[in-house]
């Protein structure tokens, strides 16, 4: 059997999904963080922009990379969830969760969904943002992008103000099952280290749906 | 105690199936579920209906014929026991309780609540054994085995090979029975010749028998009589994606 094969089967497309998912916890977590500059003002969120704009081929390779996580993340999911479902035609009249150690929640069976709506959401957002009105701002003799103003504009919609915070709640029980999912997926036998990480879905989850969700309400209100 | 029983009917493998009300009023906490519903046969019998079909064979808990969906719960609500273990204390006086076959694509149902679990079969079929010529009884100390090795090969061979773990999986996968009976091979020296071949031999037949795939859920962990791990899943997909690598070398 080639790599290839193993890749494609479905233990292989598991710990694909958590490879992306892993890549994509650590941008989502790097974004939060570049996000709460806007905090301190409008020349420091714009000076951080700029600084990951100027980074050149570097900016543009991690921005590659991040559209093929993304891209393989989502089909993944997309085609795992057909099988699983084509798995049990039909349902139980009744079904409920035996409880401890099982790690079924909300969060668990509601994977495909949160995660289509977070798709469509992206392409929402860097239609919004990413190739939105481009504002330029001299700071110390430089022009560049002014995104502080830009963002200060949308968020007074109402629309983005409450939309973009309810989506990064769905993003949150999105991450409380997927980062501990995306270890045992590739292949944590520890039963120690996962019990340990299981909590940290939560936290993460919570951590990040939290900092997400500051920056639009202080805008809004 | 009076039970009031929903229980799946289905006369043959492609008929549509329903639910059917009854009512034991002879029940009794010291009954197991299964004796439940010999009581209801009994009583289905007198009345000149056809009794509910259901699969049993021991009766203690460590054959693996039993299974029910029985409150919405593979085995039932108690924790590690089959269904043949679940005793009606468990239960109230006017409960009712819906019982239900365990259901996957991989598992057709054959009448009532009998499943046919061959497919388990065929995944064993694919590499689950070892394939030496034992000979006569070895020397105790011949091959020298940790205790902790020993003590996690028979964590896993406890699996009795029910399909509780499909059932209870809301995609329907085998991912926890095939990791078991992979694992408690994979722990011991016998087994660990053919480990690359047999983990992908035995994953691969899962797929092709049309279970679902593992979403970490742990209900299966919550449901089996044996309590068998999932970190055997996580250990099976490490086999398999390290098979290609290995496989070769064996």
């Amino acid at each position: 059997m080639s790599l290839f094969a193993a890749l494609n089967s479905p233990v292989g497309r598991k710990a694909l999904t958590g490879v992306t998912g892993i890549g994509l916890v650590l941008f989502v977590i790097a974004h939060m963080a570049g996000n709460l500059s806007y905090l301190f003002g409008s020349d420091a969120y714009n000076l951080y922009a700029h600084k990951l704009m100027s980074l050149g081929a570097l900016f543009y390779g991690i921005e590659v990379l991040l559209a093929i996580c993304f891209l393989l993340h989502a089909y993944l999911g997309i085609v795992i969830t057909i099988r699983n479902r084509r798995a049990r035609p039909q349902g139980y009249k009744k079904y409920r969760s035996a409880g401890r150690p099982s790690r079924l929640t909300a969060s668990s069976r509601t994977m495909i969904m949160t995660g289509v709506i977070i798709l469509i959401f992206l392409v929402l957002h860097l239609k919004s943002f990413k190739f939105g009105t481009y504002y330029t701002v001299e700071i110390n003799g430089v022009e560049m992008r002014d995104l502080y103003r830009l963002m200060e504009e949308k968020f007074q919609d109402p629309l983005y103000a409450f939309g973009y915070p309810m989506v990064m709640i769905l993003l949150g029980l999105h991450l409380r099952h997927g980062v501990w999912s995306a270890f045992q997926s590739l292949t944590l036998t520890s039963r120690k280290l996962s019990a340990a990480l299981y909590p940290l879905g939560l936290i993460l989850g919570i951590g990040v749906a939290i900092g997400f969700i500051v920056v639009p309400l202080y805008i809004y209100f | 105690m009076t039970i009031h029983l929903r229980v799946w009917r289905q006369s043959g493998p492609d008929s549509p199936g329903f639910l059917e009300d009854h009512t034991v009023t002879e029940a009794n906490e010291h009954m197991s579920f299964l004796e439940l519903l010999d009581v209801l046969n009994e009583q289905l019998i007198r009345d000149g209906r056809e009794p509910v079909e259901f699969d049993s064979d021991c009766r203690e808990g460590i054959c693996g014929s039993c299974g029910l969906m029985v409150a919405g719960i593979a085995h039932g609500p108690q924790k590690r026991t089959a269904v043949c273990q679940l005793h009606m204390r468990s239960f109230n006086s006017g409960d009712t309780i819906t019982v239900e076959p365990f259901r996957a694509r991989a598992f057709p149902i054959v009448r009532d609540l009998v499943v046919d679990r061959s497919a388990f079969d065929r995944i064993i079929a694919a590499g689950g054994f070892v394939s030496v010529t034992t000979g006569g009884a070895p020397d105790a100390n011949a091959v020298l085995i940790s205790k902790a090795d020993a003590d996690r090969a028979m964590d896993y061979a406890a699996c009795i090979g029910c399909g509780a773990c499909v059932a209870a999986c809301p995609n329907g996968s085998a991912s926890l029975f095939t990791a078991a009976k992979i694992a408690h091979l994979d722990f011991l020296p016998q087994g660990q010749v053919e480990s690359a071949h047999r983990a992908l031999a035995m994953v691969d037949r899962m797929t092709d028998e049309g279970f679902g795939n593992c979403s970490n859920h742990a209900e299966c962990e919550a449901v089996c009589p044996k309590g068998i791990s999932i970190a055997g899943i996580a250990r099976m997909r490490r086999l398999y994606l390290m098979g290609p690598l290995t496989a070769k070398a064996q």
